[in-house]
Formats: C-alpha cells, structure tokens, sequence
C-alpha cells in the first residue's frame, strides 16, 4: 500500500526486535472472540487514478454547469488561486495545534492576524481563532452571555437564519435556556416594538441578525438601546462578511457571531467553513475556543503563544467555558489569505459590486408583471420577493433551463409562502440575471 | 547555545540541521495606502451608490488598519511564515492521542473539484446526488468499521461528536421516563469528555482507575446507581492499553439501564481489527482528523462522526440520509424524536470527501495501516524501556506512554524533554497528558513512520535521556534551534495582546 513506508522485511526486524513472533502477538490485549476474522466488507483498494475517477462520477451527477442564485448563508465570491497555493502548503495543511510554540509560529501569528482582521471588520475588541462555523458561533455566544448575566432566557430575531436558530434550541434543551422569538416587521426588519415588550431583567441575550436571513440590514444602534436598559448581551449575527466591506459594523454589539465562508472558502455542500466569535476586551475571559497572543521569548524578541487557556477544557475540564477542542484552524487561514489579499480596497470594490448586480436584478425582476417586492428596507446582495404563483413549482420550471432558483421561503416562514429570496453576488454576470429573468417571465406566463 | 555545543549536537542528530528562515513583520506593518493584490472584473451592470442605497445610517466608509499590499507580498508573507511551522510532511509527529498520520494529496485534489466543492447545500436534491452518495458510501464504511446500527455525519468535530452521541442518551432515557443524572468519566479521559457532559445537562463524575490503569469493574458495580446515564470511556485508553473487560463493563451499565459510550479517538489501534459494536458499545464518535487522515491544519476543520446501535437511531439528529425507490438519496428535514440541529446544513462535508478518499484508497487493507501503528509503539516502546520509566507494564497498542521519573531525578522534566526533541528534529510527543500518569510522555507514531524514521527519534530520545543525565542544563533550556526561544506564557496570559492595533493612533476615526 503506497501509503505505508515499510517493506515485509523490516516489518519482521521491527517484530524481531519487539520479541514477538508475530503481528496477532501485539493484539493479545483485545480478547480472542472479538478479534476480527474477516477482512471488512469497504470498497477498494483505489489506486490514485480511480480515487479520483470515483470523485469525478460523484461530481457529474451534482449540479456543475447551473448557474444559481441562492445564498441563505453560504455564498459564492471570487477567490484567487493564490489563497489554495498557501493553504495547501504542507507545513500550514498537516501541521497540529500550535500548542509547541517554538516550532509552530507561523499558524500562531496567521492566527493573531485573522483575530486582528475579525476585529477590524466587526468593530470589536477581540475576537476568537474559529468555533465550527456561524451556527455554532451564535451558540456559543448565547452561552456566553448566559454566563455573563447569570440570566437564562434569550430573545432571538425570526429573521435570523432558520437553521442557526434550530442549532440553538438543540443546546438550549439541556442547559435550561428558554428561547423565546421577535417577530419581523413589514419592512423585513426586527420588530423592535415587540422586543421591547418581551424585554425583562431576565434576558441574557438579544440576537439579531445583519444583513438578516431576508437580506434586510438592521439598524442596530436602537436595538442594543433596548437591549442594554434590561443588561441583557445584544448579539449580533453576520452571515454575509462580504457586507462588512461597505455596511456599518456592529460595533454597539456586546458579541458578534460570524460566518466566514464568504472569506475564500468554497460552499462545498455546506462546510468546512469557520465560525467566528468577536467581542469586547472586558468580555474575554467568557469566550469560546482558541486565542493567540502575542508575547516575547527569552530574548526578548516578538513571538506567539495559545494563551487564556484556563478557559479551556483541556485545563478546566468541566468547568470551561465551551467543549471545543479542534475548531476551523485551516479555513480561518483562508480567510486570512483571503482577505489579505482583497484587501482594504479589494473587499470594498467586491461589496459594492454585490450591492450593484443585487439591486439591478431587483429591476430586472420587478419588471415581471406579478413579481412584487416584500419588504422595502436597505439590503445587500439578497432580497426578497413575492411571486405570483408556487416558488417551488416556478423552480422546477427554471431548472430546465440550467438555472437554479431563488430559495423559497415558504417551509421556514409558513407566512411567506409565495416569497423567494434572491441572492446575487459578484460572480453572477449580467447575461445570467437576465436570462434568469427572461425564464421567469416565460414561466409565469404559461397557463397554469 | 555555544558554538561548541552545535558542533557536539550535529554529532549526534542524524536528521536535523540548522537552516535560515526569513524574518517577517505583521502583513499589517506592511501595508501602505494604495497597494493591492485583487482585481475584480469590470463591473457589468450599472453602479449602484451604496449612500443611496443603504442610506447613510448603515454605509461604511472604510476599514481602518485593514491591509494594503500586493500579490507578492501576501505570497511571500505566508510562505515565510508557513517555514516556522512543524508538519508531517517534514518528519515524525509523535503526539500521543493525535494520531499525526499522512494526509494524502489526492484527497485535497478530490475535495476541490468542480462540482464537489461549488456545490451549494440548499440546491436541489435531485441536483445533489454525487453528494448524497458520498455521504452514504461513507456512512456504510463507517458502520462497517465500526460493527454499530446507524450514524449521523453531522458533528464538526470529536467533542461536538461527544456532544451529539449524549444528547443521543439523553434524549434515549427522556423516552424511557428518565434523563437521569450523571455521567461517569474516568480519570484518563481526555478534558473534551467531562466538559462536553457539562453541555449535555450532566454532572460529571470522575472515576479512578485501579492500578493496572483498566477501568475498575468490582467499583464500578457500585457506582453504577439509578442516576447513572452513561458511563464515558476511551478505548483503548489514553494510555494506548485496551481496556480488557468492556464487554463486563457494558454489561454491568446494560442491567441499569445505562449506556456505554465510547471516545473514538484511538480508533487508529482497532480499525479492521475489531470493532466497538462488538464490544457492547452503544454509542461512538470517529474523529475523521485523525484515524481517517484529513489533515490537521493547525487545528481544523475536522469533522465527528457519531456511529450509535439501534435503541438510539430515532434520536439522530435532523437532517437524516435516506434511500428513497429506485436508489434516489434524500435528506429528510423532520424527525419526530430527533435531538435536532448540531450544526447548520449537512457537516463538514469537504472533510467527509477526503475521509471517504482515505479510506477507499486502503479498502479492507486498512487493517495494515493499523497493524503497523501498533508495530511502531511496540518497537519504540521495547528500544526506549529503561531509558525512560514505563510505569504500565499491559501491552501497548497505538501508543505508549512513558515517565518522566529517571530524568526528573536531575531535575529534567518531560516538557524539557519534549523540547529538547524540538533541536533533534522533531515535534514533541504528548507532555500534559494524560493526567493520571505524573510526568507523562505520551508517543503515537501512527503507521506513517518508517523504521528509519522511528529510529532516528528512537536515538533522539536516547540522546536526550543521556544529556538528561550528564549535562541537564542544555535540555532544561531547550530549545537552542528555533528561530524563538521559550516564550513567556505567563505574560501573554497576563496582559493579553490579541490584536494588532497601529503604533500611532490615526487622526480619522474608526467607523
């Protein structure tokens, strides 16, 4: 096996050595009768060459040669091929953990500039090296602010991604948090009424997402007003990091929960992507995950440690603040490269492209007689809209057509049924959108 | 370190050598205003002012501090830094419970096709079926290699997969009346198991082990009460000894109602040899990052499989992979007794490609990557026995785990030890755990060391043991090589700088 470095020979010098005579020897430990006596039923052995054909048969049958406007959370940006040239590099690929600081500064200090990034584009203090991904991140900050409020119920936004939200009461279940959820308004926004009357001294966390599940952007300096006058933790949630290129910061949040993806990783069926935990510095000692921090040697020279690690559960067992152990290191390094490379101009140039081809196939699809807008507030690079007739059957129809349609929103919001949402960032040409366009109108004027 | 000194050194390391690397700054020390490393394409649609249309509450007029260089930059920048790195693919890692084995390329090249990794989880499912597919063979292989009932590919990683496999139990006993109170960990556990029982709504109580280091059955049928859901084991231990009497211990949880999960860290040492449904296992995770080789990264992304019997299918959490007439493959979003969402979407899916990958290169020979990751603790352990203190006699398996005790006598500790092998060209093994062993040093060569590489670390060790002996100083200042010495731990965690921030405040605020 091509992986395996040893010849039948020094397999028996090594056994030899041992003083065993023979491989079954070195089992004695596992009791006789459990001891395997078949060889497992898997396919294979591959050879490299049919590794790969098997992937390519995979690949065929998926949906390469479509062109797609759904985003819902995982999008699809432009990357350089540079960002996989670095990634792939062994000694980033198949390093470990940098807990050996002296042979390990190089993820250290990728790590320290990802941190630095993360704050830069969130507005916050201080931010983590990766939890799994935005769901989790958003988690993790509720149980965060329950732990820096003593408090146990938690309001979360309806227009925060179904799925994050799903994640969270699965975790809520065995840790006595009561999660409790703010309507929407006509405009797509936080009903920030609603959440005033739901607001009590017993709330540990507001949370809202920005740009939300609609792609309506939130204003958020008067919900954290709310949500400070009860001294609950306003959390905010960023799916889109791409936004953070051209719309405010969260800056008023206590916590902000991020996806990265948008950051150089490919949407590949769903993960591995990078979660991402920014905060105040005040806060730090209640996060989640991994931190590095810069430090000197013995020489006084600049260098990085994992550091705050009683945090952690290798140190405070069951006492720390979060389970997590092996986070997202790798894809939290693309994201470094990734935004390294946009850089200051790069990633305002991309948002603002996405803001641009979202708002003209808004016009190109309000064009359609039927095709009405939902809500009217500020979006990014998804919006919302009313279709005349079943978003699932008008998909099936576009399918034909190469074109994977908006998402409908109909299975989550039983209210929006009719309403699809539309993402479109900046790798979607114009000749797509308005052929996207073009079959839609064709769709909805054949007779039902 | 002295001239001398490198002189003698080079004498005895056969694998290292001093190298240069190149000194690098922050990427934003770099920066300056108007550099770039990205170019979009021209846009194709009309502008948009984004004033106008996110109004001027919600616009940014720039990032402060964000970075301002240009391709060359950005690529030599990593590239300095990624030669400060250790890796498997410069040489032995011998982190005991890591399982450090080969990542193999094709897997990264498979992962990043056209249509594996542009696929999005929402499209539809008839769109998805090379995904699904994927997912099941892997599915299959797994519940193979592990003789168990079902399996969920959803957990991100091994303590989310903890996670994930007790809420399964808890939800199991919520059915059958009673969630119960406590989880059982025994003292060699690793620190993921009793913070993840915290999670799960559980106390945690800890076990010792007798002195063999094997769990105390005779204690443990007094411990088993009522109250008790599950008890949590590694196996084989992080001792990397196979605990002998599971099938007792299973029975023993079994007659109240408990459940038995098992940490499947150490999968490395059983895969194609035997297998935890087996061995009365209710309950498992498979971290996908270490026994099925996806690489590390410094630290992810990995992904934690949890393999269950049957009592616990209901339980999985949403969406479920199905077969539907006529072969089709479909991910059911409800399930009625379902613990829910662990995570967003389908799992980690890149890292199941490059899982599945690994193990269909290998097919039923991957019983040999096992045997020969035992044959390497075994030849290590019997060239190192005496050197170091073994301070468990029972056969080891993947791993060995030494003590410090014959060097501490001159004052020479595993971490010094540890980083002294740093200079041989090495990584260091395991030092901080596991906890019940005083000074441990924990070794798991996996099946990817040749016999000269085990040999080289083998004389490393050697060496070190008698620098430990005649000379502590040099290894107690460990290590002389690196490009930085020890660093000061207790002032990063003292007053944390973890964030780069501009060495003069600029004048235009931040937004």
């Amino acid at each position: 096996m091509r992986y395996l470095p040893k010849s039948p020979v020094e397999r028996k010098e090594m056994l030899a050595a041992i003083g065993a005579k023979s491989i079954d020897q070195l089992f004695s430990g596992i009791p006789e009768r459990f001891r395997l006596r078949e060889a497992l039923k898997i396919p294979g052995p591959y050879s490299e060459a049919e590794v790969i054909q098997y992937f390519k048969e995979r690949a065929a049958e998926n949906s390469d040669g479509y062109t797609s406007f759904l985003g819902a959370g995982v999008y699809n940006h432009l990357r350089s091929v540079v960002t996989d040239a670095i990634i792939q590099r062994g000694e980033f690929l198949t390093s470990y953990t940098p807990y050996q600081a002296e042979i390990t500064q190089g993820t250290l200090q990728a790590i320290f500039e990802f941190q630095t990034l993360m704050c830069q584009l969130t507005g916050q203090e201080v931010a983590n090296a990766s939890v799994y991904d935005g769901s989790t991140a958003m988690t993790e900050a509720v149980l965060m602010s329950e732990r820096l409020t003593g408090r146990q119920r938690v309001l979360v936004a309806r227009s925060v991604h179904p799925e994050y939200r799903e994640v969270l009461k699965t975790y809520a279940k065995n840790s006595g948090l009561r999660v409790e959820e703010i309507p929407f308004t006509a405009r797509g926004t936080a009903d920030a009424k609603a959440l005033q009357a739901a607001l009590k001294d017993d709330v540990a966390a507001v949370v809202v997402q920005s740009p939300n599940f609609f792609g309506v952007i939130e204003s958020y300096p008067s919900l954290a007003e709310l949500a400070h006058a009860s001294g609950a933790m306003f959390v905010v949630v960023v799916t889109e990091g791409v936004s953070l290129g051209i719309v405010k910061p969260p800056a008023e949040a206590d916590i902000v929960a991020m996806e990265g993806q948008s950051f150089g990783l490919p949407p590949s069926y769903g993960g591995p992507f990078a979660g991402v935990i920014a905060s105040r510095d005040k806060f730090v000692r209640q996060m989640p995950g991994r931190l590095s921090g810069q430090t000197t040697d013995s020489e006084g020279q600049r260098g990085f440690v994992l550091t705050l690690a009683t945090r952690e559960q290798h140190i405070r067992r069951e006492k720390a603040t979060s389970n997590i152990c092996t986070n997202q290191a790798l894809c939290a390094l693309t994201a470094t490269v990734h935004l390294t490379l946009l850089g200051k101009e790069g990633l305002r140039e991309m948002a603002e492209q996405n803001l641009s081809k979202a708002q003209f196939a808004l016009s190109e699809l309000l064009k359609i007689p039927g095709v009405r807008r939902t809500f009217d507030a500020p979006f990014f690079n998804e919006f919302t809209v009313e279709m005349p007739r079943s978003v699932k059957i008008l998909n099936s129809q576009l399918l034909r057509e190469k074109i994977i349609g908006p998402l409908a929103l109909g299975t989550a919001y039983p209210e929006l049924t009719k309403h699809a949402l539309v993402c479109v960032t900046e790798t979607t040409p114009r000749a797509e959108i308005e052929r996207f366009a073009e079959a839609l109108r064709r769709a909805l004027e054949r007779p039902i | 370190m002295r001239p001398q000194n490198i002189k003698e050194m080079n004498k005895k390391t056969k694998k290292a050598s001093r190298h240069t690397s190149q000194n690098e700054g922050l990427i934003f020390e770099k920066s300056s205003p108007g550099k770039r490393a990205f170019e979009l394409p021209s846009l194709d649609v009309p502008a948009t002012d984004p004033a106008k249309a996110l109004g001027a509450d919600h616009r940014r007029a720039g990032i402060e501090g964000f970075p301002e260089v240009s391709e060359i930059e950005v690529l030599r920048h990593f590239t300095r830094l990624s030669t400060w790195n250790y890796a498997i693919d410069l040489g032995m890692y011998p982190l005991g419970s890591c399982t450090m084995k080969y990542n193999p390329r094709v897997n990264e090249f498979v992962a990043r096709l056209d249509g594996i990794a542009t696929e999005h989880p929402y499209q539809p499912q008839e769109l998805s079926q090379g995904c699904l597919k994927i997912m099941r063979l892997l599915e299959q292989c797994l519940l193979e290699m592990t003789g168990m009932d079902a399996i969920t590919l959803q957990p991100a990683a091994g303590a989310h997969g903890e996670m994930t496999g007790l809420m399964l139990i808890r939800a199991y006993l919520e059915k059958q009346g009673n969630p119960r109170k406590r989880v059982l960990i025994p003292d060699s556990a690793h620190g993921t198991n009793p913070a993840t029982a915290v999670i799960a709504g559980y106390e945690v109580e800890n076990i010792k082990s007798e002195s063999h280091a094997q769990i105390d059955v005779e204690k443990l049928r007094d411990l088993v009460t009522g109250d008790v859901a599950a008890l949590m084991i590694t196996n084989p231990s992080t001792l990397g000894i196979f605990e002998q009497r599971i099938p007792e211990i299973a029975e023993i949880l079994h007659s109240k109602g408990a459940l038995l999960y098992m940490d499947g860290a150490n999968m490395n040492a059983l895969t194609g040899v035997t297998r935890p449904g087996d061995l009365g296992v209710d309950v498992m995770h498979l971290n996908l990052h270490k026994t099925f080789s996806t690489p590390h990264g410094g630290g992810g992304p990995g992904a934690g499989p949890v393999a269950m019997k049957k009592i616990l299918e209901p339980f999985r959490p949403v969406p479920i992979l199905v077969e539907k007439e006529g072969g089709r493959l479909a991910l059911e979003p409800v399930r009625p007794n379902s613990i829910g969402r662990v995570k967003a979407f389908s799992g980690n899916f890149g890292v199941l490609v490059r899982a599945l990958a690994y193990i269909l290169a290998y097919g039923p020979g991957v019983r040999q990557a096992t045997e020969d990751a035992v044959l390497n603790a075994n030849y290590i352990r019997k060239q190192l026995e005496g050197v170091y203190e073994l301070p468990y006699s029972l056969p080891s398996m993947h791993e060995v785990v030494f003590s410090d005790a014959i060097q501490k006598k001159n004052g020479v500790n595993t971490m010094d030890i540890a980083k002294r092998l740093i200079d041989y060209g090495f990584h260091p093994y395991t030092t901080a755990f596991p906890l019940i062993v005083p000074g441990a040093l924990m070794i798991e060569p996996t099946e990817s060391e040749s016999k000269e590489e085990c040999d080289l670390f083998i004389d490393a060790m050697k060496a070190i043991a008698e620098e430990a002996a005649t000379k502590p100083e040099i290894v107690k200042t460990a290590p002389h090589t690196t490009r930085v010495r020890r660093l000061d731990e207790v002032g990063a965690a003292r007053k944390p700088v973890l964030r780069w921030k501009p060495a003069v405040p600029r004048s235009e605020a931040a937004d």
